[in-house]
């Protein structure tokens, strides 16, 4: 059995192997060397495993790659796997997020993009269609760019269901119960400081959100300033920052196994953006928010970085592992849930995106 | 009408490998031109252009040696034999 780890970061992919339970790693690459990877993912639902990456080709712009041979050869779509239809005036900016879809929908693969749009494909990533209830949204035109763009950023399908939670910043969380055809907000209780109301129904910039462990009715949020949960699928939200050094951070990620269990890294806001004291942790709860816990030995104290939204991820082992990418380059892996790091690599570009699968 | 487009060496493997390409574009626009690039090269025309049809952001076109941002874009006039190269323009970091 490999671990395998894919690191997105701004001028290329790495792919990190193991092969002894996680506990040492051997890091391939550069992939896409110079070219941005701010969204990757492995999908395993496939003969073999799709490593899709949305890449920023610098000068020459935006589109989505994918290797079935784990990096040895890339493919894209002649004409574009992500274009906006004439009529929108709009171009690709960038690709955000790459979300393949549950196991029971094998072909479907979610892209979250700038601008503000949501993308489905039918074929694996290969092409995706505009879903257009979103892009039509009389809110949209609201929606303002964040610091890094005005993006779709987090797409969570629900297995069970026809619904389909996405997070965007800003714009907040919107939820569509019938697979993209209609959208609504479901942010009330998430704070936007930034706004003349501060607890509006909508145009939060929500950082990240993930799917509790226990349910698809809980989520959590981690926002611009704050950290939330909800217990009835968006419909409510409320703080769960008590307990936490700083309030403000990117991304936010749950246990797959273990309800009530998620980790944030807190940053110091809202200019600096670096760990607490330059000490780099992970906060784990085990109680949905209630309390947390500072961990993450091994992380380093010396660390004025960030960690960006889809910079923390976890794989579906037992236990959990915890994979932490810097902006100064560093990759860290934890095998227990978060309490203890070690180094995977260093001296790569800014880290954008980490994700961890089991290859078969 | 035959217009030369000359390449940077990182899009020629787009188009078969050449930095040099005659095109016979069916009208006498840089966009008539791209648009018969595109249709040989799709992949190299969306390194070009995005899907609205604008030449992206930092990729420079020159036509006979002028910069089309700053003579009539799109519209500029090629004339038979005029010479188009495409640059990458000085950013990244």
């Amino acid at each position: 059995m490999t671990d395998l780890l894919a690191i997105g970061t701004r001028k290329g992919l790495w792919l990190a192997r193991s092969d002894d339970d996680r506990r040492t790693w051997t890091v391939d690459g550069p992939h896409l060397l110079a070219q941005e990877v701010a969204a990757v993912s492995v999908d395993t639902r496939r003969e073999r495993p799709r490593v899709l990456a949305g890449i920023q080709y610098g000068h020459w712009g935006p589109t989505v790659m994918w290797s079935d041979d784990l990096g040895a050869s890339w493919q894209e779509t002649d004409h574009g796997a992500i274009r906006f239809p004439e009529d929108t005036g709009a171009a690709l900016a960038r690709v955000w997020q790459l979300r393949p879809d549950t196991d029971d929908r094998p072909d479907v693969v979610w892209a979250g993009c700038e601008p503000h749009s949501l993308w489905r494909s039918a074929d694996g990533g290969c092409t995706f269609d505009l879903v257009r209830g979103l892009w039509d949204h009389p809110h949209r035109p609201t929606w303002e760019p964040g610091g890094g763009g005005g993006a779709v950023h987090t797409v969570l399908p629900d297995a069970a269901s026809d619904r389909v939670t996405i997070a965007m910043s800003t714009g907040g969380v919107y939820v569509s119960e019938d697979r993209g055809d209609s959208w609504e907000p479901r942010s009330r209780g998430i704070s936007a400081v930034f706004m003349p109301d501060p607890m509006p129904e909508y145009g939060q910039c929500v950082h990240k959100v993930a799917v509790d462990a226990g349910g698809p009715q809980r989520m959590y949020a981690q926002n611009h300033f704050g950290v939330f949960r909800t217990d009835d699928s968006g419909g409510s939200w409320t703080s769960i920052a008590e307990g936490l050094p700083v309030d403000f951070g990117f991304p936010i990620v749950t246990s797959p196994h273990a309800p009530g269990t998620a980790w944030v890294v807190p940053l110091v806001a809202d200019m600096q953006r670096v760990p607490p004291d330059g000490r780099l942790r992970v906060h784990r709860t085990r109680d949905a928010g209630e309390s947390w816990s500072e961990v993450g030995t091994g992380l380093p104290d010396r660390a004025w970085t960030a960690v960006m939204r889809d910079a923390m991820c976890a794989d579906d082992r037992d236990p959990t592992g915890i994979y932490v990418g810097t902006r100064d380059g560093c990759v860290y892996a934890s095998a227990d849930e978060g309490e203890t790091f070690s180094l995977v690599a260093d001296h790569l570009p800014d880290v954008l995106a980490v994700r961890a699968v089991r290859l078969p | 009408m035959s217009v030369q487009v000359v390449l940077p060496g990182v899009l020629a493997d787009l188009a078969g490998g050449s930095k040099h390409l005659d095109v016979e574009p069916a009208g006498t626009t840089l966009a008539d031109l791209l648009d018969e690039l595109a249709a040989r090269h799709p992949l190299l025309g969306r390194r070009i252009r995005d899907e609205t049809g604008q030449v992206r952001r930092f990729v420079n076109v020159y036509v006979d040696g002028d910069d089309v941002r700053f003579t009539q874009g799109l519209a500029t006039e090629v004339r038979d034999g005029a010479e188009v190269q495409v640059l990458p323009s000085v950013a990244g970091g």
